[in-house]
């Protein structure tokens, strides 16, 4: 046996999005997250299929899920009323512009709110990836965020009488401080002494989720529930709420949150691929011991991209709770896996913006259809759904890890194929 | 005799060791049974811990120094806090018996997971699916359990529904090669949603029946006739779960297998230099499968010890974190059995102190209970001794 030094090949860096010379080889980067999403949906089509007993059912479930994320409203082919006063005239338009009525309308604002949210915990965990870290604590950043807008919007009017604007603007600065911080210990920590920060950032969500539960649980210092049954912070005030854009305010309408996912999209972007910063986030996350042979301080580095990922984790965080949740409450705090749900975000999307967008935008349809207002009991349980959207989100990341097998075989399909044309 | 004596701490180690000590008696000569009400003499005693501890420190005893120094201003911290209680209050929280009784429940499915993670990790498998481990045992044991009919039955399907996930574990993360921490991140999610899904379809709305065999206690009643300390052992010892028994036989065997056989030596190899290991004939690929797989059905042993042992019912999410915990313990221990198995007992007494201290405080209380997290974090800081994980571990490896 002959033993030969040779590195072993690098492990399907999720960081590693290098654009491929030869246009096939940029569509595998498409096509490989297309096939784990549908062997994904496939596997998750076994468990509704035992449930079910019926395939026709086991299609229908899906087909109410869909129906369920209001993505429905996108395909309202038809006659609309478009709303000119003192007329009923109607225009053939391809989507249902009568979205007061429309059921699919009130769902879409629910998925979209959530889009926000995955999009911006999506790029926490996506902007690690790309200076090679990986960010368990999404969750930790993103309660740590909703922590501190709370407590700036229910306690600063108590203190001093701002415009709207400035209290929201002040909300949101604390959660992106919150997130910043939790997460640049870690990012601290893994420059200066190399502590793996996949153990200190799974340590920091629990020591978040703890302390936010002391401070909102019972007995706590800023436990305002009614009942002991349920402790919660006190409601943000309605100065503090961030603006509703489309739909009812009081029906959790679409808040400009929205926006603010949008322009982070292009900002993350942006920050990677034009300036300084993101060419040595990125060196870092290619090669940090080149990196410094290049005179790029990876520790700054390692504390800086820790330190944006928990900026917008954070943000995500104040947006939810400034423009969905309004409150927080115990199980709230122990119970949501949100954080987890954005490492499939940034896995699926392969920490590229337009990815992350797409794949948040799968997992709050998934999410929102499968809830159980949005979902119709009588063709699947809306409690079982839940559960099955977790299993769904799982199979994804399992596949999302070996992807590089599914890109091996598109691979080796196609030099068969081009093998087969040649001869 | 005298290989035991050398392996004994001594010169400025075992200064340092004294120095925890008396750090530790700094905090209990506030505490029942001794009680002293004044701050002032845990303030002393204190102080002159945290003296040898800065001694020993600066003589080159970093480690044990630094324990000792903590030791001291942790032992002014109770003791001070102590003697600013009423006695009433001390004595309905501190009963020792009852406190390390609960130490020993809170801390044995830890110490099951805790050692499951050292298998997976020594042999260079970074294990953070435990947590969806612990789940997958604990819904499959009392699901067993109820459909079998007898506890030891549904011990053994928690154990194979947690070695299933673990040789899930380990065919994407040895044999695809996936990245092991994406890898564990899935099966926690999908854990999570299979059991919840299962546990709904099955039991629905009431939730696991009443009266399903349970893991039984262990009733021993010498205890109470040794002079002395036998009513604080029998509060202890005297009526423990059969699994917690198992919890102390499995950290000596674990040791024994790990460092005194052949099997451990492959193990530990594969996890620091799986090439080497590899050049002189061990299968570094069967070792991990096993060895990953063996972490699946430890970690589900103690989910099953935590549904069918301690609580004896299932509930969505039930580990709530224990599996994270189980890891922060072995890395506390420095991915040693009897290092682990220390710091399970100390996560578990925090537990224990944690759930008595709802006497002074519900949100206190609440506080506590990030406490075992706090600890890891400043460990893997190296405040106060790094914890060096083994070199190969979370790297796939390629047979040439």
């Amino acid at each position: 046996v002959t033993v030969t030094q040779v590195e072993s090949p690098p492990p399907p860096a999720p960081g590693d999005a290098s654009p491929g010379t030869h246009w096939l080889e940029r569509l595998d980067g498409v096509l490989a997250p297309i096939i784990t999403v549908l062997l994904a949906f496939l596997i998750s089509g076994v468990v509704v299929y035992m449930t079910t007993r019926d395939l026709g059912d086991t299609l229908e479930t899906y087909r109410a899920i869909f129906r369920g994320s209001g993505l429905s409203w996108f395909f309202e082919l038809g006659s609309h009323d478009i709303g000119v006063p003192f007329s009923d005239a109607s225009v053939w338009f391809p989507w249902n512009t009568d979205d007061i009525a429309s059921l699919a309308a009130a769902n879409l604002q629910q998925t979209l709110i959530l889009w926000t949210a995955l999009v911006l915990v999506g790029l926490a965990v996506a902007f690690a990836f790309r200076c090679g870290l990986f960010n368990i604590g999404g969750q930790g950043q993103y309660l740590a965020g909703t922590t501190a807008a709370i407590l700036v919007a229910t306690e600063l009017p108590d203190l001093v009488d701002l415009p709207r604007a400035l209290l929201i603007v002040a909300s949101i600065l604390a959660g992106m401080l919150a997130g910043a911080l939790v997460a640049g210990i870690a990012g601290f920590l893994k420059g200066t002494v190399g502590a793996h920060e996949v153990i200190t950032t799974i340590m920091l969500n629990w020591i978040v989720i703890w302390v936010a539960s002391y401070l909102f649980g019972i007995g706590g210092p800023f436990q305002t529930g009614e009942s002991d049954a349920l402790p919660s912070s006190a409601d943000v005030p309605e100065k503090a709420k961030l603006p509703v854009f489309w739909g009812d305010p009081l029906l959790q309408g679409l808040h400009i949150g929205l926006f603010v996912a949008l322009v982070s999209l292009v900002v993350y972007a942006f920050l990677l691929n034009r300036t300084t910063l993101g060419y040595e986030v990125r060196a870092v996350g290619f090669n940090p011991d080149a990196a410094r042979y290049g005179g790029i301080s990876v520790a700054r580095n390692y504390f800086l991209a820790m330190a944006i990922s928990g900026v917008f984790a954070g943000l995500a965080g104040s947006l939810d709770a400034l423009g969905w949740q309004f409150r927080l409450d115990v199980t709230q705090i122990q119970g949501s896996t949100i954080g987890f749900t954005g490492i499939a975000v940034a896995l699926l999307g392969r920490n590229t913006a337009v990815g992350v967008g797409l794949a948040a935008l799968l997992f709050a349809a998934l999410e929102t259809g499968t809830a159980s207002r949005n979902l119709d009991p009588e063709i699947f349980p809306p409690d079982l759904a839940s559960s099955l959207a977790i299993i769904i989100q799982g199979l994804v990341v399992l596949f999302v890890g070996a992807q590089f097998v599914i890109l091996l075989l598109l691979r080796r399909a196609r030099t068969r194929a081009a093998g087969a044309t040649s001869t | 005799v005298r290989r035991l004596g050398n392996r004994l701490p001594h010169g400025w180690r075992a200064v340092a060791w004294i120095g925890v000590l008396v750090g530790v008696a700094a905090a209990l000569s506030a505490l029942p049974p001794v009680t002293i009400r004044s701050p002032v003499v845990p303030v002393v005693i204190g102080l002159f811990a945290f003296t040898i501890g800065l001694g020993s420190w600066i003589r080159g005893e970093r480690r044990i120094g630094g324990y000792a120094m903590a030791a001291g201003v942790i032992g002014i911290l109770i003791g001070y806090l102590a003697t600013r209680s009423s006695v009433g209050n001390l004595e309905t929280v501190v009963v020792w018996g009852a406190l390390f009784g609960a130490a020993l429940r809170y801390a044995t499915p830890l110490l099951f997971a805790s050692l499951g993670g050292l298998f997976s990790e020594r042999s260079g498998v970074v294990n953070i699916g435990l947590e969806g481990m612990m789940l997958t045992g604990a819904f499959f044991a009392i699901w067993g359990a109820d459909v079998a009919g007898h506890w030891a039955l549904g011990l053994l399907i928690g154990i194979l529904a947690g070695g299933a996930f673990g040789l899930l574990h380990a065919f994407f993360s040895v044999t695809l090669r996936a990245d092991q921490i994406v890898g564990g991140t899935a099966i926690n999610l999908i854990a999570l949603g299979l059991t919840t899904y299962l546990f709904i379809k099955i039991y629905g709305d009431e939730g696991t029946p009443t009266g399903i065999s349970a893991i039984p206690n262990v009733s021993i009643g010498f205890f109470d006739e040794i002079p002395g300390i036998g009513g604080f052992l029998d509060d202890v010892f005297g009526d423990l779960n059969l699994m917690i028994w198992a919890g102390f036989v499995l950290v000596l065997a674990v040791w024994v297998v790990v460092f005194k056989t052949p099997i451990g030596l492959r193990i530990r190899s594969v996890g620091e230099h799986p090439r080497a290991a590899d050049t002189v004939g061990i299968n570094v690929y069967a070792t991990r499968y096993g060895a990953v797989t063996l972490s699946g059905m430890l970690a589900a042993a103690g989910g099953a010890y935590l549904s069918l042992g301690f609580v004896e019912t299932f509930d969505q999410n039930m580990t709530a974190g224990r599996g994270f915990i189980a890891l922060a313990a072995l890395i506390f221990g420095s991915w040693r059995p009897f290092g682990a198995a220390a710091a399970c007992l100390l996560f578990g007494f925090s537990s224990a102190l944690a759930a008595a201290l709802q006497t002074y405080s519900t949100s206190a209380s609440t506080l506590f209970e990030a406490m075992p997290y706090a600890l890891t974090l400043v460990a893997v800081a190296g405040v106060i001794g790094r914890s060096i994980p083994p070199a190969a571990v979370g790297k796939p490896y390629v047979k040439q």
